[in-house]
């Protein structure tokens, strides 16, 4: 491995640990509120590190990305909300709080929607790529905004999302309610999910990922089905946001289709480019700060967006490799994925 | 199934751009194990044979057939598994990969794609054992472990090659593979291709006329998409037609 | 976070469908019809400038919406402080090109070179920069713009079916300034240069244009157009922030229909959105359902055309 790489995987493992740490020091401190602060940023990293598979190794520049983390959370929340009311979801289904069914459920729904997205929009390329996962995502939060359901007097339904219990016991292991377990659960899937994707951008299918990227044309012409790969991996990354999405519903224990409104794309990839796109920590890196900051900045300022949007241009104007940069060496050259 | 002499044969291809026709009525046929050089004037519409044959460009008329199957239809990536291989005029290779990666690359290709998640692929010696025979090959093996972006741009061009040979072709289509090449890199790549032509069937684009002369077996003519002569380079060469085309071009490589 | 998804949900047409019985379905018809258009011709005003930009300095700008937001509420101070909404509006026009300009200089220049997610980046902050320098500016409330008094009421086209006279007038508008557009494009040297430009964006440069000049021109007519829209847009539709972004997803819509570059396919397309999307909204009511279905017309008319020609009807470049 390069001096670079290794650089990279001390910070990784550094921050990992310190993402570790900080919410035991809270809550030593008596401050539980932070515990539940980062839990959704790791969420959220979660979901950033599945963008940047297909953002950053895959060159693929999905605006629609939100959709598949909405629709994970509303699996979740939609199951829960009709097991808590003992009615079947649509007639059929009977709601489970079970999360063995609830999250491979999500993520089912999400790669499903993913695929759907993905056999149209990878018919396109560059500019109408862009533009078509932007109204995609547009279509499904229309489609999430007119779900609608009443029974007896209870319903849910359009802006105002859905609330619906999530004392659960994730995965066998470890109780929602507990603040600092359900932490340190989506701790290991954020760490499990950064394993696997390395693996993933390593092995077979991820070099041809990136080659697709670097010259598409010169793939096909040696013989690879570019656009089979291309969403493959769009489906693959669309099942983890799904997850991230199941996560963040058990977490909040309220889902509206704002989380799947076209800005909370552009947010995942601004989180993964100023993290540092096709780095894969980098996007943890970029979910961290920019999570942190919107929660924290506007207590400082009403305003705060005046702010973050002209550093915004700047960041892309000056410093295009990505926060994870600042730890490179000046002049290292890029490779294995960044820009 | 009888065996047909020619390996790849085109047949009244037409392709039209707008108002211009590119390709016109073109008729082209390469034998099995025989370097075919197709030569012409710029804008002769080299290239969009080319793209024609490779499955870049889909023909507004006529058929491709390959080893006697009609392939017209499929489109590159299909073709490629067939066994043509092509190289690149412009080099298309990838920048930010050794060159010993973007030979395994090629190598990979060749493989059914069963899509593969886990094992680390630039370890994997199931591509790189062959990867470094194909370098040894065409004279990169030294370059193996350094980013192909960072090449001279003849040793570029002859890893352009090297990712067709990759592929285990049946045929391979070269796009002027001398591009830009000087004259050192030029007689290194007439070498390599000398070498290839015992057991590979080429179609070569080349401006090059030494390079044509000294390797092909055949030559076709192009002019203004038509193929007006077709034969051995002496009768190419006395061909009072393709004089005419070529008359006052500077043909200096 | 922003308001955005409050705006976005909030777009229509302003008036609900009309309760009439089956005999008077040609008459809805009729008025449906005109709406879409007048809608159609907005989108188009707006489709107009960020399609020339993006077909001849291949820029993805995102921040188009907000050039239009810009517009609206220019118009809405401009109308207040002078009492004349015609005045308010070229007002209006000339303040958003100005501001249009000054982006132009300071930002878009840099991203030209760009990629396109780069750009989608860069634009994307100056999205959220307008939207908090609006709301510093006009306070975070709507606005309500009146229809100027000597345009409101209405006009009997056919008898039986009085329609909005303002309307008639930002439709008429919006097809001669198309109509303006269209002469410009193919009637003036500008015109073939833009044409030039967006087919080959080397050759202009080769042929010793200067290139600079002819971006900022033809960044600055886009902006004046989505500028325009704006204006007229003001009586019609609630003055908010995030009202361009809203409107942007639809504008993106229509340029991928009719094509990257392609101005009459901008105009196409936007008619054809503007329909889909009125005639979609009384659909899910006619049928007895949830009225938010009606917003998706518009994204499943896109991904059809793109099935079947992923790069719009009139590519201006193959």
């Amino acid at each position: 491995m390069s001096p670079r790489l290794d650089r990279r995987a001390a910070v990784a493992i550094g921050l990992m640990a310190l993402l570790a740490i900080l919410p035991l020091v809270a809550t030593w401190l008596d401050q539980g509120f932070y515990v539940g602060q980062l839990r959704r940023v790791l969420i959220f990293a979660i979901a950033a590190v599945s963008l940047d598979i297909i953002l950053g190794y895959g060159g693929m520049v999905s605006l629609g990305h939100a959709a598949f983390v909405g629709a994970g959370a509303y699996v979740v929340a939609l199951l829960h909300w009709h097991a808590d009311r003992g009615i079947e979801v649509l007639g059929i289904l009977p709601g489970t709080m079970q999360s063995l069914a609830t999250i491979p459920a999500a993520m089912l729904v999400a790669a499903l929607l993913a695929l759907a997205i993905g056999a149209i929009s990878l018919r396109t390329s560059g500019l109408y790529f862009i533009m078509i996962t932007l109204a995609f995502a547009q279509l499904v939060y229309f489609l999430f905004v007119s779900l609608r359901f009443e029974d007896a007097g209870r319903s849910y339904g359009g802006d105002d999302g859905l609330r619906y219990p999530a004392d659960v016991t994730v995965l066998g292991l470890v109780d929602t309610t507990n603040d600092l377990g359900f932490y340190f659960v989506v701790w290991t899937v954020l760490a499990l999910v950064l394993l696997g994707a390395q693996r993933l951008v390593r092995s077979r299918f991820g070099v041809v990922l990136q080659g697709i990227r670097d010259n598409e044309r010169r793939m096909r012409a040696i013989g690879f089905p570019t656009n089979r790969y291309r969403l493959v991996a769009f489906v693959l990354s669309g099942a983890i946001a799904g997850l991230a999405g199941a996560l963040l519903a058990l977490h909040e224990s309220y889902v509206s289709p704002s989380l799947m409104h076209w800005t909370r794309s552009g947010d995942l990839v601004v989180m993964v480019v100023l993290g540092g796109m096709g780095t894969l920590f980098g996007p943890v890196i970029g979910a961290t700060l920019f999570l942190l900051l919107e929660k924290f900045l506007p207590d400082f300022t009403e305003h705060w967006m005046i702010v973050f949007g002209p550093l915004l241009v700047l960041a892309v104007l000056f410093a295009r490799r990505g926060l994870i940069g600042l730890f490179d060496k000046r002049g290292e050259e890029a490779r294995d994925g960044g820009h | 199934m009888a065996a047909t002499d020619a390996l790849l044969e085109a047949r009244g291809l037409v392709k039209r751009f707008g108002g211009l026709v590119a390709t016109d009525q073109l008729d082209l046929s390469v034998r099995r194990g025989e370097i075919h050089a197709v030569i012409g004037p710029n804008g002769a519409g080299k290239t969009t044979l080319i793209g024609q044959l490779t499955g870049e460009l889909r023909p507004d008329a006529g058929t491709i057939l390959f080893d006697g199957a009609d392939v017209t239809a499929l489109p590159a990536p299909a073709r490629a598994r067939l066994g043509i291989a092509r190289s690149f005029q412009i080099t298309q290779i990838f920048r930010r990969f050794t060159v010993l990666e973007n030979v395994m690359l090629a190598v990979q290709a060749r493989e059914p794609h069963a899509f593969r998640f886990w094992k680390d692929a630039r370890r994997d010696e199931a591509l790189a054992a062959p990867a470094r025979s194909v370098l040894e090959e065409t004279g990169l093996a030294a370059s193996a472990g350094r980013l192909a972006g960072a090449l001279a741009h003849g040793e570029q061009r002859q890893l352009e090659i090297a990712m067709a040979l990759a592929t285990s072709p049946r045929m391979l289509l070269l796009d002027e593979p001398m591009a830009g090449m000087g004259r050192e890199e030029s007689e290194r790549m007439t070498a390599l291709l000398r070498r290839l032509k015992a057991r590979e069937t080429i179609l070569l684009v080349e401006h090059d006329m030494d390079v044509v002369f000294a390797l092909a077996d055949r030559v076709t003519v192009l002019v203004y998409g038509r193929a007006i002569a077709s034969g051995t380079p002496d009768e190419i060469r006395a061909n009072p037609e393709v004089r005419t085309a070529y008359l006052g071009e500077d043909e200096a490589a | 976070m922003r308001g955005s998804p409050g705006a976005t949900r909030a777009r229509g047409t302003g008036r609900p469908a009309p309760r009439r019985d089956q005999t008077m379905s040609f008459l809805l018809l009729v008025e449906q019809a005109l709406n879409g258009l007048q809608l159609g011709v907005t989108l188009f005003l707006i489709a107009a400038g960020l399609t020339l930009v993006l077909g001849i300095m291949n820029l993805v700008n995102l921040a188009h919406g907000s050039l239009y937001m810009l517009g609206a509420f220019f118009a809405a101070s401009f109308a207040r402080l002078t009492g004349s909404f015609a005045l308010a509006v070229l007002l209006s026009i000339a303040a958003s090109a100005l501001v249009g300009l000054l982006v132009e200089l300071v930002v878009l220049r840099h991203l030209y070179r760009r990629d396109h997610l780069d750009q989608v980046l860069g634009t994307f902050g100056l999205i959220l920069f307008f939207n908090e320098l609006t709301k510093i500016a006009w306070g975070p409330m709507a606005l309500f713009v009146d229809v100027p008094p000597a345009l409101s009421g209405r006009v009997e086209l056919i008898p039986g079916a009085p329609y909005p006279v303002y309307r008639l007038v930002v439709l008429a508008a919006g097809l001669a300034v198309a109509a303006g557009l269209w002469w410009l494009i193919t009637r003036t040297r500008l015109g073939m240069l833009i044409r030039a430009g967006a087919s080959n964006r080397e050759m202009v440069g080769a042929l010793g244009i200067d290139i600079d000049r002819l971006y900022t021109a033809v960044f600055a007519l886009g902006a004046a157009l989505a500028a325009f829209a704006g204006a007229m847009a003001g009586p019609l539709y609630v003055v908010e922030i995030g009202m361009g972004d809203a409107i942007l997803i639809k504008v993106f819509v229509v340029i991928v229909i009719g094509g990257i570059g392609s101005i009459r396919g901008a105009f196409v397309a936007a008619l054809l959105v503007g329909m889909v999307d009125t005639f979609g909204r009384i659909l899910p009511s006619l049928a007895g359902l949830p009225s938010a279905l009606a917003e998706m017309a518009v994204y499943v008319l896109m991904a059809t055309v793109l099935f079947f020609r992923p790069t719009g009807l009139f590519a201006a470049r193959g």
